[in-house]
């Protein structure tokens, strides 16, 4: 199978609104190569913005670029492009409604050996709560293009959660994304699992080994967890009755959290949360990780045996 | 317009502050009062603005980073008729646009919210490259509070600024040399102050920021210089105008009581 990572999908995705669309524009903080965004920056030199290892500058720069009418996509890495500018994504964007799109890079463990300081897994947690983002993970290379090129089409925050790790293609190409508008993957009724990013693939794989023991299991690509689509939590609420969610994330606040917000007022079932429990990551090879944090196929299968006798 | 025109509006623009701040009963009178001849003078002769088209595509654009001082701006914003000076009063009430840190969606003709120092910089960094993008022509004004300049992400700004030669950029520092806790050489040493400045590419403008006449002979000079961003370190009054309040740190943040903002009135005529 064809790998490819959510952040090749993104650089895709910037030269092709580059040629589309002359005011967006694209800045870095020396990781233009890393991000992807140097693909753009070779055919729209004029319009990339190098700034150095400055983040909270390129933040603000964004954001001034943005006030006065270019669409603005800043590339970093998850962890320096949220947690450490998250008052200036407050203030300079989310306060000033300003159009910056952040091309988030290296989140979650799979970011494999550089370790815990370069693996963002609180990124969802953090930019969830700032009034007026709209934070989305892709979960393959081509939802990550769609996404992109979705985020340049609204105005306004929006926070683009990207991976490092080539990952299989789970999407279709012609697929059309709908911000705010989740993806049923596969029905089933006994319990649905609800996943993001590279959870999704995962989900499917346990989707299938519990078919093989009996379970039907609904899969759902929840790619945008802000604003989240409480039509299809609720849907799956009401007619399953059961919920796993999955993420490559802190279970405190990220996408299980705001499932959960959404089933505890409108529609109580048993749920279970799956994610990293309040941990760092560490260095390793992303499948040797994906593993000791609980991150797999298998996991999730354990789980969905477990809910059912909640039921 | 002349000079004793603009002393006539800088004086009403420190009575509105006053009385603002005594009907809010909180806010920043300090700064606000410090740089007032700074902002009065961008407003009332350098810049070029349309009051009733705030979001006309060629205005030179004024970012106030160190935001606690927004009575002075509101006041000036009113002054200039971008909304009626009526508004001033409701400074800090509730459901009011003045809020107490400048709010872009709620005020016409503020540019960016700030409040949270050390970013505005950034911001009109990202505002000159647009402009020179766009091939427009016009300049970005930034106000900066002197204690703001610990913020390290000026630093970072007052470089992209220097790497981009944004000589569409002109900063302005208030060099009130009074921060909340203290003067600002004892909190944290600024000086060697302009040196810092020039290192990191930028022209050096040194003025008295409290008179007109070197105000806008240093705008105009700012104006005339290629290739390289310009800051006027503005030699300020903090509290200027009100006796009692002049260099005094406690009127950094907070309001005058009703004598008080009689005794003040009563000087500022
Ligand atoms: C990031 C941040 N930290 C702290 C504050 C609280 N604060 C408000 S004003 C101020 C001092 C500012 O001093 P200066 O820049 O010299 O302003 P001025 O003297 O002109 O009032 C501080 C620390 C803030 N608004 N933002
Ligand atoms: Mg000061």
């Amino acid at each position: 199978m064809k790998l490819k990572s959510t952040r090749d999908g993104y650089g895709e995705a910037l030269l092709k609104l580059g040629n589309e669309n002359p005011d967006v524009v694209v800045l870095t903080a020396d990781l233009g190569e890393s991000t992807r965004s140097h693909w753009f920056k070779e055919k729209f030199p004029e319009r990339f913005f190098q700034i150095g290892v400055a983040e909270a500058d390129m933040i603000g720069t964004a954001a001034g670029l943005a006030l006065s009418g270019k669409i603005a996509f800043v590339s970093g890495f998850g962890v320096f492009v949220t947690g450490r500018v998250w008052d200036q994504l407050r203030i300079s964007v989310a306060y000033s409604n300003a159009n910056v799109k952040i091309g988030s890079t290296h989140c979650g463990i799979t970011v494999g050996a550089d370790g815990a300081s370069h693996q963002a897994i609180e990124d969802i947690a953090l930019m969830r709560v700032l009034p007026g983002f709209t934070v989305i993970v892709p979960a393959d290379a081509l939802e990550a293009t769609r996404a992109t090129v979705a985020a340049s089409k609204i105005y306004g925050p929006v926070y683009l959660r990207l991976g490092r790790a080539p990952l299989p293609i789970v999407t279709e190409e012609a697929e059309v994304f709908t911000i705010g508008k989740a993806q049923l993957l596969k029905e089933g009724d006994d319990l649905t699992v609800i996943a993001c990013g590279v959870m999704v693939k995962e989900s499917l794989e346990a989707a299938k080994v519990l078919k093989e023991k009996g379970i039907s299991a609904r899969v759902i690509n929840l790619h945008t967890i802000k604003p989240i689509d409480r039509k299809s939590i609720i849907n799956a609420a009401k007619e399953t009755g059961a919920i796993i969610t999955a993420e490559e994330h802190q279970v405190m606040g990220g996408m299980g959290s705001a499932v959960a917000e959404v089933v505890m007022e409108e529609y109580p079932v048993p749920m279970k949360r799956i994610g990293i429990l309040d941990r760092f990551g560490q260095s390793g090879k992303p499948d040797e990780l994906m593993k000791e944090y609980h991150l797999t196929a298998d996991d999730i299968v354990l789980e969905a045996a477990n809910i059912l006798k909640r039921k | 317009m002349n000079i004793e025109e603009l002393q006539k509006i800088c004086l009403e623009v420190r009575r509105d502050i006053i009385r603002m701040l005594g009907e809010a009963g909180s806010g920043h009178p300090g700064g606000s009062l410090s740089a007032v001849e700074l902002v009065v003078s961008l407003y009332f002769s350098v810049m070029r603005q349309k009051p009733q088209k705030p979001d006309w595509e060629d205005r030179d654009r004024f970012v106030l980073s160190k935001g606690h001082c927004c009575p002075l701006l509101y006041a000036v914003l009113a002054r200039c008729g971008y909304f009626p000076l009526e508004k001033l009063l409701t400074l800090r009430k509730l459901g009011s646009p003045l809020q107490g840190h400048p709010h872009n969606l709620e005020v016409p003709g503020i540019e960016a919210s700030t409040g949270s120092l050390g970013q505005g910089l950034s911001i009109a960094n990202g505002i000159a490259l647009a402009g020179r993008l766009d091939k427009k022509s016009y300049r970005v004004y930034c106000l900066l509070g002197d204690g703001e300049t610990d913020e390290g992400q000026i630093w970072e700004a007052a470089m992209t600024a220097n790497h981009y030669h944004l000589d569409n950029l002109c900063a302005i520092v208030d060099r009130n040399r009074l921060q909340i806790d203290g003067e600002t050489k004892n909190i944290m040493q600024l000086e060697p102050y302009n040196e810092k400045w020039e290192a990191f590419g930028w022209k050096v403008i040194e003025i008295d920021g409290n008179n007109l006449k070197e105000i806008s002979e240093a705008y105009a000079q700012a104006e005339n210089i290629k290739g390289k961003p310009a800051v006027i370190i503005a030699h300020t009054i903090k509290g200027k105008g009100v006796s009692y309040m002049e260099n005094r740190v406690e009127w950094h943040g907070k309001a005058p009581k009703k004598e008080e903002e009689e005794k003040a009135l009563k000087e500022l005529r």
